[in-house]
């Protein structure tokens, strides 16, 4: 009982310090637990990712561009195809269905996919098919639209809205087409980048006014999901080593994980500079308990006249600075929170994939106990000194 | 047996000049339980040296100190804390109570490194010294007096054999001295303890029957410095 009684009042007499070190160690605390979340998560998320496709097909490009363009609906697209290539591979007896998409509109910066009514076929994760939520799917030929949740929530449109796209990916106001589309429907959220898109006919894109005559037989893309996903093996041999003229984008997640393969280091940056973080929050409890200590011989050397052994002081200072960690691992979890919710407010709108930063992850507990741990290694120093605390010399006061 | 038996006992520092400074020589004194004695001596003549050895604060060069039947001299510093913490009491001129706890608190810490915090006793205590309403006031938050009667209650909070009092009344005023004095010496008597002080104020000597000086205990005292 008396150890926590002296750590406690220590703790109050010194209250400025104590509240900044364990803001620092909060501010540590809760971005080493963040980038490590938003790290493993947006990686875990996106390479499982694939709203339901196995590949993709389209004009010969880059894989990881085609995949960007078409499943998480960023980037340009690479180029149009055929309709005769979506019908060959459509026939194909490897595949379980196909979808052909084409791009080039928006609308307030949300895109206009135009697909067939084969999306809502698809099932995004086994067992869930995308399904209209609120309202009815588009028709086809008709200037007919399903928003995604995302885009419906965030452009307030609703079933029974009409509106005008405008021409290209990127939203220029100057832009907008004379056609005017009707919203028949909302899809029930997928938390699948599909959720930030505005899926209407593929005749809609095609003949939209403005565009390419050529491109009224064209498409962008095609989704294909395969009976057999070994069976990608064989496409893509024919594809992308036979052929010359498209790109088979097989597997999604492996093309995906080349991705964070390449932006690794700016992971290992910020987890290096969380780290860096640290270590100045431990040191600075370090120094703040250190430099008290000549303040605190006195008291120190009270205690010792009163009968408190020197290593029950030293225990005193290890748990003083533990228990400033303590403090600050509770603050840093809402250091924490605010950091991934505003991290995952920006994903999910930049790509629809979404995160849980409320989910539980083992580094909840080896983060704070890691922190702890340091701040009462860093005590170790201060502890020292208060151990030697020369208990004759310091029982006067100084004059 | 006496309760306090030193025989023998030296200790020195060193000098400035790279020599060692003898302090402390004092070849026999001895204390019986509930006895109360004062030792005089002038500013710098080893008093608060003398009783420091004796709480197992400073290590002897030296010589022995038997308290209580048990040896100080040869024993750990952790030993010395122990025996401190359960058959020891202090009282400072400087009072040197722990501003930033509350009488009461102060008083508990004078027995949780020994017999353990009895709260019932603590408040009796702080109730002896006529404290009772100022339980929970910071020394600061009390006048001289009362902080010194604070310091009084805390010496005697682990029950101790012995109450080492070093000029206690050297901070207070003619009334307050007479008082604090009468006060130490009867709540030692109540308690059990014996009372070792030292001073060098001629009115706090005269109070007591048993006064030895320690310029004549003490050999170090005689050298001339
Ligand atoms: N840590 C130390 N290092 C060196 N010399 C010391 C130390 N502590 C005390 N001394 C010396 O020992 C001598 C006795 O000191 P002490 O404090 O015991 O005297 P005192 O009788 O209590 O004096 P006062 O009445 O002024 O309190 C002094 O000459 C002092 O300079
Ligand atoms: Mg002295």
């Amino acid at each position: 009982m008396t150890l926590p009684l002296i750590v406690a009042k220590s703790l109050r007499q010194h209250l400025l310090s104590t509240v900044v070190t364990a803001a620092s160690i909060a501010l540590a605390g809760g971005l080493l637990m963040a980038v490590w979340v938003v790290k493993t998560q947006s990686n875990d998320a996106f390479t499982k990712q694939n709203a339901g496709f196995d590949a993709v097909l389209g004009a010969r490009s880059a894989k990881l561009q085609l995949v960007l363009n078409a499943i998480f609906h960023l980037e340009a697209s690479p180029g149009n195809l055929p309709w005769a290539d979506y019908e060959d591979i459509s026939t194909n007896a490897a595949v379980a269905l196909a979808l052909p998409i084409a791009v080039g509109d928006n609308y307030h910066g949300y895109r206009l996919v135009g697909t067939t009514t084969n999306l809502f076929a698809v099932e995004h994760r086994p067992g869930r098919k995308f399904r209209v939520a609120e309202g009815e799917p588009f028709l086809a030929g008709y200037m007919e639209a399903v928003l995604g949740s995302f885009a419906a929530q965030q452009l307030k449109l609703k079933v029974g809205d009409k509106f005008h796209p405008f021409h290209g990916l990127i939203f220029d106001e100057k832009q907008q087409h004379a056609e005017t589309y009707v919203v028949t429907g909302i899809l029930e959220p997928s938390n699948t980048p599909a959720d930030r898109v505005i899926w209407i006919p593929l005749e809609g894109i095609q003949n939209m006014k403005g565009h390419d005559a050529k491109s009224a037989a064209e498409i962008s893309a095609v989704l294909v999901k395969l009976k057999n996903p070994i069976a990608g093996r064989g496409l893509e041999l024919m594809y992308n080593k036979q052929g010359n003229r498209l790109t088979f984008a097989w597997p999604i997640a492996q093309v995906v994980a080349e991705l964070f393969g390449k932006i690794a280091w700016f992971d290992r940056v910020l987890a290096l500079v969380a780290w860096l973080v640290a270590a100045v929050a431990t040191g600075s409890v370090l120094a703040s308990i250190y430099n008290s200590m000549n303040e605190r011989r006195r008291d120190i050397a009270i205690l010792r006249a009163l009968g408190a052994r020197a290593h029950t002081i030293f225990l005193a200072v290890v748990m003083e600075c533990a228990a400033i960690a303590v403090l600050g691992m509770v603050a840093a979890f809402a250091v924490y929170l605010g950091i991934t919710t505003v991290a995952a407010g920006i994903i999910r709108a930049e790509t629809g994939v979404v995160l849980e930063p409320f989910a539980w992850q083992p580094i909840f507990a080896w983060v704070p106990l890691t922190m702890i741990g340091l701040s009462a290694l860093a005590g170790v120093v201060p502890a020292l000194k208060a151990y030697r605390t020369n208990v004759a010399e310091n029982l006067v006061p100084v004059s | 047996m006496p309760l306090l038996e030193v025989s023998n006992l030296k200790k020195s520092y060193a000098a400035p000049d790279g020599g060692t400074h003898v302090v402390v020589d004092v070849p026999d004194f001895k204390l019986v339980a509930q006895a109360q004695v004062a030792l005089s001596g002038e500013s710098g003549s080893g008093k608060t040296t003398f009783l420091n050895l004796i709480a197992g604060i400073l290590a002897p060069d030296t010589g022995s100190i038997k308290l209580n039947g048990q040896e100080l001299a040869g024993l750990r510093e952790s030993a010395r804390d122990r025996i401190r913490a359960t058959t020891i009491g202090y009282i400072f001129q400087t009072f040197n109570l722990l501003q930033g706890y509350t009488a009461l608190e102060n008083v508990l810490l004078g027995m949780s490194f020994g017999p353990g915090a009895d709260r019932e006793f603590a408040k009796a205590l702080l109730k002896r010294v006529g404290l009772e309403a100022k339980l929970n006031h910071l020394p600061r938050q009390l006048s001289t007096g009362q902080q010194q009667r604070v310091a009084v209650a805390r010496a005697l909070a682990n029950r101790p054999k012995l109450v080492l009092a070093d000029e206690p009344t050297g901070n207070l005023d003619h009334t307050n001295a007479g008082e604090s004095l009468k006060l130490i010496r009867e709540a030692c008597r109540e308690n059990g303890a014996a009372l070792l002080l030292v001073s060098h104020d001629r009115e706090v000597l005269g109070q007591f029957e048993s006064v030895q000086e320690l310029a004549k205990l003490n050999r170090a005292a005689m050298q001339p410095t």
